[in-house]
């Protein structure tokens, strides 16, 4: 039994979003065309999670994926908070006063960001309140630091990296009254969740990257091929550079038990990540939060359990890489993506799949006749050229999608194959997991006419 | 032409709203003089409220006021034939393959071509003949299974050769085509003026015509239709009839009591041209290239030309709110197949200037057939929608049964095949209608061989032993949405793959089928049969036995144990219906029917059954796996495992005992096989199913016993001359008409529905008759197959149809069943058929216009088959369904 190629459609399609940089005077000014975004979930529910915004108060756009692990509660926590704290690191003062005294005087905010969201992608609103009232903690001592300096966007991505889970752990030390709102921080704060974040303006490109999801350029050679740019490093124990660095945090005595099987402590993947407070508190505290929480805490194995060889905490910092880019002619455009993809595609492949894809559907545009005056032969010559040009693109609208069809469908040849594909999407839950990861994609596309 | 069209439009906007309507229809001219700005008031109440002023509103509309039903209002949303049917191709085309649907086409035809003169409305019908092109030689079978059929209803109908096609149409380019068939009485219209001459008949008979009214709901009471609620306000109705098109699913499910009416929209692209230099002339024949899925008609000395693409876009998925029908885009790229075809097809039309690329969405149903009839849960709520893209050609046809079936109770033709009952809440699912229309849709130019099976919404009823039988090398067919087996490939052997196993011809299955008869004959097989219907009746007092007395042509007050066969009949003696009873106790009865019976005779019999706390009935289908054990070994694999003697003393025929098989207790085992073969079925507790099963197939391994398919079991019972309901039977179907008197006891002391008829027919004799045929100069290997449908020639005159066929493997020789009737060879009229006029005839079989010598039987071959039966297992005869 297969799924036919419609239901193939539609189980991939579900997630789909795309977002057009909307044109002035027919001219688009941004130096970003748009950007496809799709997640494929083989955890039920997902653990993975996606962000996109455009900063209304300065200038730029962001765009992040969240891979989460021991749940999905601080991936999500991540995705709707972290934005707001970049966007508040990047505030001139003057901003920041302008809006901490509308909220003083109960006025209209002055709008911080624009989501691009998929009906899926939501946000808490019983926890809003209490998010909204950290970040003003935040942006209040900001105003109080009023260094003066214009703001460069690396410090205030990583300053808004380390705020943002020093919040995640704070909240959940001091909990709250209410009892939904306790145990969702503690959630929070108990789960964990890497975070690949871009922020593009103008031609200047930043990556911040905490864990191992990747961000890469797609560049493309003067002979029309492609190939790409890693935006990122992974933290992980492939890195020997995170290896070292973690190493020399802390003591010799225990520079055995540190990695263990490729992991942090032997047991953590990402050797950096938001939240993940059992690798940050120490013992004392630990027990002391999980004592005094809620009994669905209390009763939870994983959080009651405390790491082996865990001595000289934290182990683990969110604190991210930053990577600068000053975006050139052939940089056609940029993938982020949770390692659920990277497993099982190499980034060579990635770049050609969605170089060609995007040169392909580039210019399809729906043909209108309108009041034009046009032949049935004329006619079907252009719709012949254009189905040639992507015929193997011809059931996808959207590039994050195309590439989720190679990543699951990819046969020896590296051709989708639908029999595969149509397996790998019909697995029943509890096997998913075993053959492939959450998968979640971003391609963010550039405007060559304005770089 | 389009400006005119929609000045009509907008000129019958006003009239319908203006109070004088009635007086003016006639002279457009004066209407200008009195617009009214306020729309007349809705009446508080009417007999019947129709929902939709499309072809198929105006149509019900014109045939209830022309029955003699006054009380009428129609309602339309927008503007009267404003939604698909203004997009509509409008091409009248009576090449149809099931015989109710070519006759609503064939009506259609002839009601159009005298509208204009009966209501003075142009509805531009202009009698251009068709032509259906064919590129293979199976596509060419295709049509002259059609041609076939057109013929002997007296349709004209020629398959010409590629040169005369040529001279047919001077743009059309021949040189891949094998042949193609000619319909000279193929019309054209324009869908929105035949739809408004409806209406203006329609309205001059009294039916009051509100446009800019939407229905938000239907009130129901005590399961009857009460009123209907619009924006405007309430309407009290006896009959509610929705039209709604595309629209009708939502409008079904917006009332507390959900009416499910599965159809769903998909995208259909046509294309306008300029006139080409030298205007092409208004009765050039309309061209249907089914291989390159387009259809070219005239129009306006222009092109119009769209088609069936093989990836359709569905569309309203969601509800209507998704975006609105006339701001629907076109999409140039998705056409580009079609206008391949087009341009290979008229080479000439490149030079052609486009005007416009028309999208119109069209409502598809889940088997391609359209829906019709009265809810099954609430009466009094009637449908008429999802016509497949052939709304002009059925709207006048389905009009008038459906004002029959309002009027009269049923229409006056066998309409099962279009029955809103056919479906359940089962096929209402969006995502399963999703899916589905995106394969029905390209169905409509796909060749339609024997014994296809859609690929999409599978596996969604199935057995508990599902798969067990996969891994065994089931192959699997649908009916009513239950997972049924067709025959097992033996592990090492290779079947083609689907579409090249599609065939006129001896399908590649021929050798296993045989196999898996050839063992229920001397061994031992099962089949699970678990897809069913079954029902549990039962009372505290007599009221069952009363009832189903009354509802059921048999006697049902046998001693307990007993397996009664019996027709579920309605007045006129037709089989609603066709099932087995077992009385489990002095007061509960199991009832066994055919799968596609589960809404149906849900319906009728709750409709028909006394309102009665006493009386329970319980739909029980989902409880049972039911096996069959077919075959001479069946006693000797049951007695084993139940540790019970099985011998026909202690176990006679028709005889229904429960017992334990295995450790499983309480195994309902009766011994019937469907089939006339000995064996028994099992109806076992789903929770016991698979411990059953592997019970009998180990214990059943040294008799031989093996899986079996629902084809063998279908080539044993029709070499056993046993008919099936749906196919066989239907509503106009008596008990006498074929050969099942035995199975009806008119002196069983009380009266029962259909008894009249049936006193009447066995006084007077009957007027069609059951047949076997036996094919004679037939080569199974190499000349076509029979399917169903095909014409009955006696002494070379048309005397019927088949209704079924197999090969059988005991006579080595095709079966066709079917009715032979008797026309007077003057005057055409029906005369009784006595068993005489058919013992004395020559038969011929027509398949694709090709004739088989065959022999009619009236009985079955009881004596060549090996094994011999008492005369109380002769009662099995005759008895079956699928």
């Amino acid at each position: 039994f297969y799924l036919t190629p419609p239901q193939v459609n539609s189980i991939l399609k579900a997630n789909e979003y795309s977002f057009k940089v909307p044109e002035f005077d027919g001219k688009n000014v941004s130096s970003v065309l748009g950007f496809d975004s799709n997640q494929l979930p083989a955890n039920a529910p997902i653990e993975d999670r996606r962000s996109a915004a455009t900063c209304l108060q300065t200038r730029g756009m962001l765009l992040g994926v969240f891979d989460g692990h021991a749940g999905c509660a601080c991936a999500q926590a991540v995705s709707e908070r972290l934005f707001y704290y970049i966007a508040v690191s990047l505030l001139p003062h003057e901003t920041l006063l302008e809006i901490e005294n509308a909220v003083e005087s109960g006025r209209a905010l002055l709008p911080i960001l624009q989501w691009h969201k998929h009906p899926n992608d939501y946000f808490s609103k019983e926890a809003s309140k209490l998010y909204f009232n950290s970040l003003r903690t935040y942006w209040q001592e900001l105003i109080d630091l009023n260094s003066g300096e214009t703001t460069d966007v690396k410090e205030a991505l990583i300053n808004a990296f380390k705020r943002l889970d020093n919040d995640i752990s704070l909240e959940a030390q001091v909990g709250d009254p209410n009892s939904f709102l306790n145990y969702l921080v503690l959630r929070v704060a108990f789960s964990g969740a890497t975070a690949c974040v871009a922020h593009v303006d103008g031609v200047d490109l930043h990556v911040a990257n905490t864990g191992d999801s990747r961000a890469m350029l797609g560049v493309q050679e003067e002979d029309g091929s492609w190939s790409a740019v890693n935006l990122s490093y992974d933290h992980n124990a492939q890195n020997e550079h995170e290896v070292e660095r973690v190493k020399m945090e802390h003591p010799k005595s225990e520079e055995k038990s540190l990695v263990k099987q490729d992991r942090l402590l032997g047991l953590l993947m990402p050797f950096r990540a938001f939240g993940d407070v059992k690798f940050k508190w120490s013992i004392e505290l630990q027990k002391r939060v999980v004592e005094s929480g809620p009994d669905q805490l209390n009763d939870n194995e994983y959080t009651k359990f405390i790491p082996p060889n865990y001595h000289t905490p934290p182990y683990l910092t969110a604190e991210p890489e930053v990577i600068h880019h000053k975006l050139r002619p052939q940089d056609k455009f940029l993938v982020l993506a949770t390692d659920g993809l990277w497993e099982t595609m190499h980034r060579q492949d990635v770049a050609r799949i969605v170089g060609e894809y995007l040169t392909g559907v580039h210019h399809q545009q729906p043909i209108a006749v309108g009041g034009y005056k046009v032949t049935l032969g004329q006619m079907h010559g252009l719709l012949t050229e254009r189905r040639a040009r992507i015929s193997s693109v011809f059931e996808d609208q959207n590039a994050a999608t195309h590439l989720i069809r190679h990543a699951v469908g990819n046969n020896e040849f590296g051709t989708v194959d639908h029999e595969r594909l149509s397996k790998m999407l019909s697995l029943p839950e509890e096997l998913a997991r075993m053959y492939r990861d959450d998968i979640t994609i971003i391609v963010v596309q550039f405007n060559s006419h304005v770089i | 032409a389009a400006g005119m069209f929609l000045r009509l439009l907008s000129d019958v906007r006003w009239r319908a709203a203006n109070p004088k309507w009635r007086r003016m229809t006639c002279s457009r001219r004066s209407t200008s003089s009195t617009a009214e700005p306020h729309p007349v008031s809705l009446p508080a109440q009417a007999q019947v409220v129709i929902c939709g002023g499309g072809i198929m509103g105006t149509s019900v509309a014109y045939h209830l006021s022309k029955m003699g039903w006054k009380d009428i209002v129609l309602l339309e949303q927008g503007r009267l034939a404003a939604g698909t049917t203004r997009f509509c191709a409008g091409i009248v085309s009576t090449a149809r393959h099931v015989s109710v649907e070519l006759k609503m086409a064939d009506y259609s035809n002839k009601l159009y071509q005298q509208l204009e003169q009966e209501t003075g409305v142009k509805t531009g019908y202009v009698k251009t003949g068709s032509v259906s092109l064919a590129q293979t030689q199976d596509r060419l079978i295709s049509l002259k299974r059609i041609a076939s059929s057109l013929n002997v209803m007296g349709i004209p109908c020629k398959i010409i050769t590629p040169k005369q096609v040529a001279q047919l149409h001077p743009l059309i380019n021949i040189h891949d085509l094998v042949g193609a068939m000619y319909v000279p009485e193929d019309a054209l219209v324009s869908s929105a003026n035949v739809s408004l001459a409806l209406a203006t008949a329609a309205s001059r008979n009294g039916v009051q015509i509100h446009e800019r009214t939407s229905v938000s709901h239907v009130s129901v009471q005590k399961g009857h239709v009460t009123a209907v609620e619009t924006d405007r306000g309430q309407i009290q109705c006896q009959y509610f009839v929705n039209c709604a098109g595309q629209w009708a699913y939502e409008l079904g499910h917006s009332g507390e009591e959900p009416v499910n009416i599965p159809l769903h929209a998909c995208e259909h692209f046509y294309l306008l041209t300029h006139p080409l230099k030298e205007p092409l002339a208004s009765n050039l024949p309309t061209i249907v290239d089914p291989d390159g899925r387009i259809y070219i008609r005239n129009w306006q000395g222009g092109i119009l030309s769209g088609g069936f693409e093989k990836n359709p876009k569905p569309l309203f998925t969601e509800g209507r709110n998704q975006l609105e029908i006339h701001n629907l885009q076109e999409d140039w790229d998705h056409f580009e197949p079609l206008l391949s075809a087009l341009l290979r097809r008229m080479p000439d039309l490149e030079a052609l200037q486009i005007m416009q690329l028309v999208n119109c969405p069209e409502s598809f149903t889940p088997d391609m057939r359209c829906i019709m009839g009265e809810s099954p849960t609430v009466r009094g709520y009637f449908v008429l929608a999802g016509m497949n893209s052939a709304g002009i050609s059925y709207g006048g046809g389905a009009g008038k049964y459906l004002a029959e079936w309002m009027v009269n109770g049923y229409p006056s033709e066998n309409v099962w095949p279009l029955d809103l009952k056919r479906f359940g809440a089962l096929q209402s699912s969006r995502t399963f209608l999703r899916h589905r229309v995106m394969e029905v849709m390209p169905l409509m130019y796909d060749l339609k061989v024997p014994r296809w099976d859609f690929q999409t919404g599978r596996q969604l009823r199935t057995s508990p032993l599902y798969d067990r039988l996969d891994a065994q090398g089931a192959r699997w067919m649908e009916k009513h949405g239950f997972e049924r087996v067709k025959y097992f490939v033996p592990p090492g052997k290779d079947l083609l793959d689907l579409d090249q196993s599609k065939t006129f011809y001896k399908p590649d299955w021929f050798d296993i089928v045989g196999s898996e008869v050839k063992c229920c004959k001397e061994a031992v097989c099962v089949i699970d049969m678990s897809s069913f219907t079954k029902f549990e009746i039962s009372s505290t007092g007599d009221e069952a036995l009363e009832s189903l007395q009354y509802l059921f042509s048999n006697d049902l007050d046998v001693p307990v144990g007993h397996v009664v066969h019996t027709g579920m009949l309605n007045e006129k003696g037709g089989y609603e219906n066709d099932c087995s009873i077992a009385r489990l106790s002095k007061r509960s009865f199991f009832m066994i029917s055919p799968t596609d019976q589960q809404v149906h005779c849900w319906a009728w019999l709750k409709n028909r059954l006394p309102h009665d706390s006493n009386l329970t009935m319980e739909d029980v289908t989902w409880k049972y796996t039911a096996l069959n054990l077919i075959g001479p070994r069946a006693v000797d694999v049951l007695s084993e495992l139940s540790y019970a003697p099985i011998t026909p003393e202690h176990f006679p025929s028709l005889f229904c005992k429960e017992m334990s098989v295995g450790y499983a207790n309480g195994i309902r085992v009766m011994s019937i096989t469907h089939t006339g073969e000995p064996g028994f079925m099992l109806y076992i507790p789903i929770e016991y199913a698979l411990h059953v099963y592997n019970e009998v197939m180990n214990m059943g391994q040294k008799y031989g016993i093996r899986n079996a398919g629902y084809y063998a079991l279908r080539s044993l019972r029709i070499e056993k001359f046993f008919a099936f309901w749906g196919q066989d039977l239907d509503a106009f179907t008596t008990p006498m008409e074929c050969g099942r008197e035995f199975q009806v006891k008119l002196e069983k002391g009380m009266q029962f529905v259909g008894q009249e008829a049936l006193l009447e027919q066995k006084q007077n004799g009957v007027y069609k008759r059951f047949t076997m045929f036996i094919l004679e100069d037939h080569d199974t290997d190499i000349d076509l197959w029979p399917w169903w449908g095909e014409p009955i020639f006696r002494n070379g005159r048309y005397v019927g149809k088949t209704t079924s066929s197999a090969y059988s493997y005991t006579l080595e020789r095709h079966v066709c069943l079917g009715f032979v009737q008797h026309f007077d060879e003057k005057t055409g009229e029906k005369l009784v058929v006595t068993a005489d006029f058919i013992n004395q005839g020559e038969y011929e079989i027509d398949i694709a216009g090709q004739r088989f010598q065959a022999k009619a039987k009236l009985y079955p071959f009881s004596s060549l088959f090996t094994h011999r039966r008492r005369k109380d297992e002769e009662e099995l005869s005759g008895y079956q369904r699928e």
